[in-house]
């Protein structure tokens, strides 16, 4: 028995030896392998900081949503569309130091509704849609009729955003006002109370309301349109966003339209591209705001009709009334 | 001076005074068919407004420029229809006239079904009416909007309370003699009567309660049809912008009111054979307040006409070129005189004063009180600042449609419906209110003895 018990323990204890000595191997393999990760790890980490201090030129800048401008790594930039929420967020607040003003040159106007196409583009509207439409005005019998485009005139005492009981239509920072028409409860007491006529309807279903379904709501584009809500003149907020000329402006064959920042004091022909100081403009033209008697003080200014280029046709007087 | 008071038993009074009161209210088949031509006709208007909420309000003749029509109209009536209920009980009731007491719970009728249909006119009119809580959850004080829903719902259960609570001691007195009428009517009566014992404390926190009552509607009403005025007065469009369209609407509101109060007198004496209680002496009074609030109105349409046609500022020239002489001429005069004028000064003839030729004349004075909320409304939308050019036609020119016909006609026969269940479930005649009044008589008939 204690030969056999004997043997048994040897034999134990040659398996032992031997998943002892093969342990101690493992251990010094592994440990031979660890280190060199490590150090070619560090290698390959003190390499990259190098490279990255040495190269700093594939850093890129972007701006944060709360106005920070700060620096990437060009590599770790992603893509990035903003949620429903953000586009309302932003688009309610504005964007900061901006006062947006836009001046309608009316001596060059000759009708050609090149900026109304744009719009109703942009918007997805019908062509009896308008954000801005081009009108045949003639002060009294004897003063000769000519052009007058008529975008919102983005008041800056708005009195449709004073009657609106649901702080769906909103007056900017930068001047805009706007509509949320998630928001709209389609009242229309701000068409009640707009003097400009300037605001629309969407009395039936929109002109794209099946194409735009799946659309995310942009409130600077008011598209997806919807029915029963107001849509007007947004001044292209999501143009200025990316920093270009209203969709109107930039539309323009005649050099109608002159935008830009009352801050700056600098406006952007749409046409010619040429930038002139706005107060200069406004000077040296005679400029003027539309019905300024009754306080509501437009963002959008007008230059007399006088040196006009274009008359009047005398086939748009006579149509003036009739369908389109 | 020895007076036999035997005479003047409270007891018979007051069974005499409740079973000519309670006999018309019974659930007859005359009821049940009235109720089912209400229903099924309501049925039809709402498949209307089906349409309505289905295509989008462009089944109405609204559009860009006038974008606010028959629903807008319909609604400045209702409210304003509903406002006789102020000026019966309150104005009247409360300088202590005691010709008012058998027609003042109508009175009340009026104004809580009105009232109550006026918020579901003014939905009817929204672009999206599922998103109404939104006025609610993101309303904004500054809109007259938020100040109209304020308004109007608190008349609303101001002017309930004002139906109901003086009902209370009725229904006690009701409960007992109401043999041959549905239990669940008898069970109601029960309940609300609320363990009325006719404790002589019970009527002192009655009428004082009613007094409060009372009080609180006069602003509140004065409220809702100022506040309904606003929505126009504080645009700057010619023909809204006026600094007197509080008070201009206001006694506009007594004259439509007041003619919906003529024909609802006329109805019940006769349908419900209450002549004793709604007699001449109502007639010939409610003859006199027509004719007093319609020298008012006609003096507030003087002052809204007159002024601004002696300036003739230019938007206000074309406004009133509009109304005096050019489309809506035959319309604006036909109301004026027809709606107005005509039926004051024949009403200054006693024998006018009698319910056939009032109620002739009421009904005139009513639809041109409809009509003339539409000349409010409509015109001044048709010549805005800047010309309407490069739209179709249509777009320019505002004819209601069938559907906002019928949509309107809805909100009518809800009024109808709610009057006609309050009126013919609850005694339409304050009992024990007219069984004191008898009592009085008597005693001063045995008096005179």
């Amino acid at each position: 028995m204690s030969d056999e018990k004997e043997k048994k323990e040897e034999e134990k204890t040659e398996i032992e030896r031997l998943l002892e000595s093969s342990r101690r191997e493992f251990i010094k393999k592994a440990g031979i392998t660890g280190a060199a990760v490590l150090a070619g790890a560090a290698a390959i980490y003190s390499g990259f900081r190098h490279e990255k201090e040495k190269n700093p030129g594939n850093m890129v800048k972007a701006l944060t949503p709360d106005n920070r401008l700060v620096e990437i790594p060009a590599d770790q930039v992603k893509g990035y569309k903003p949620g429903p929420g953000v586009y309302t967020l932003r688009g309610r607040e504005g964007i900061k130091g901006k006062k947006w003003v836009m001046v309608i040159d009316l001596a060059r106007c000759r009708n050609a509704r090149k900026c109304i196409a744009a719009c109703q583009g942009a918007h997805h509207l019908r062509p009896y849609e308008y954000h801005i439409n081009t009108l045949i005005m003639q002060e009294s019998e004897n003063t000769p009729p000519y052009y007058m485009p008529k975008p919102c005139q983005h008041c800056d005492n708005p009195p449709c955003v004073s009657v609106c009981p649901v702080d769906a239509t909103f007056k900017r920072q930068d001047g805009p006002v706007l509509i949320d028409n998630q928001r709209c409860i389609g009242c229309r007491f701000c068409m009640a109370a707009c003097p400009y006529s300037a605001r629309m309807f969407h009395w039936q279903e929109p002109k794209d309301a099946v194409a735009d379904a799946g659309l995310t709501y942009n409130i600077e584009l008011n598209v997806p349109q919807k029915r029963g809500t107001i849509s007007k003149c947004l001044f292209s907020s999501d143009r200025l966003r990316e920093g270009l000329l209203p969709y109107c402006v930039s539309a323009c064959p005649n050099g109608v339209y002159w935008f830009g920042d009352e801050n700056e004091d600098a406006v952007t022909n749409g046409t010619t591209k040429e930038t002139v100081s706005f107060r200069e403009l406004l000077k040296k033209n005679g400029g003027y705001r539309l019905m300024p008697e009754l306080g509501t003080k437009p963002r959008v200014y007008y230059l007399p009709p006088k040196n006009r280029l274009f008359d009047v046709d005398e086939s748009d007087l006579k149509n003036q009334d009739k369908s389109v | 001076m020895n007076t036999d008071y035997s005479k003047t038993d409270t007891g018979s009074h007051l069974d005499k005074v409740a079973s000519d009161i309670l006999r018309p209210v019974r659930i007859n088949k005359a009821f049940l068919a009235w109720m089912t031509f209400l229903a099924v006709a309501l049925a039809l208007c709402l498949y209307a407004y089906s349409t309505q909420l289905r295509k989008g309000l462009i089944v109405t003749g609204l559009r860009d420029y006038t974008s606010w029509g028959m629903y807008i109209s319909n609604f400045v009536f209702f409210v304003a229809t509903s406002l006789v209920g102020m000026l019966i009980s309150s104005v009247f009731g409360l300088g202590g006239a005691r010709w008012i007491k058998p027609i003042a719970r109508i009175a009340e009728i009026i104004a809580v079904g009105f009232a109550a249909v006026a918020g579901l006119v003014i939905i009817s009119d929204m672009g999206r009416p599922e998103r109404l809580p939104y006025v609610f959850m993101y309303g904004r004080v500054q809109s007259p909007i938020l100040w109209d829903v304020t308004v109007v719902t608190t008349y609303f259960v101001l002017s309930l309370l004002l139906w109901f609570f003086p009902m209370i001691p009725d229904l006690a007195i009701a409960k007992t003699r109401m043999q041959g009428r549905p239990a669940f009517l008898v069970k109601a009566y029960g309940l609300l009567s609320f363990k009325w014992t006719h404790h002589p404390e019970q009527y002192k926190l009655l009428f004082r309660a009613v007094r409060i009552l009372l009080i609180l509607v006069i602003p509140t009403a004065f409220a809702i049809h100022t506040v309904t005025s606003w929505l126009f007065a504080v645009t700057l469009r010619a023909g809204w912008d006026s600094t007197i369209f509080g008070p201009y609407f206001i006694s506009g509101a007594f004259v439509s009111g007041t003619s919906a109060l003529i024909i609802a007198m006329f109805f019940f004496s006769k349908n419900y054979k209450l002549e004793k209680y709604i007699g001449p002496e109502q007639f010939d009074k409610i003859g006199k307040v027509l004719i007093l609030v319609s020298a008012l109105y006609v003096y507030f349409n003087l002052n809204e006409f007159l002024v601004p046609a002696y300036k003739m500022k230019k938007f206000d020239a074309i406004h009133l070129h509009e109304l005096f002489a050019g489309r809506e001429a035959l319309l604006f005069w036909s109301i004026q005189l027809f709606g107005l004028l005509i039926p004051g000064v024949i009403l200054l003839v006693k024998k006018m004063r009698r319910p056939v030729p009032m109620v002739i004349i009421a009904s005139v004075v009513f639809v041109a009180s409809w009509l003339k909320r539409m000349i409010i409304v409509v015109p001044p939308q048709g010549h805005p600042f800047l010309p309407m050019q490069n739209v179709p036609h249509q777009w320019m020119v505002y004819t209601p449609t069938i559907t906002e016909c019928a949509v309107t006609m809805a909100a009518f026969l809800l009024v109808i419906i709610i009057v006609t269940v309050l009126s013919k479930l609850f005694p339409v005649v304050p009992i024990w209110e007219m069984a004191e009044e008898s009592e009085k008589e008597s005693i001063e008939e045995v008096k005179q003895m």
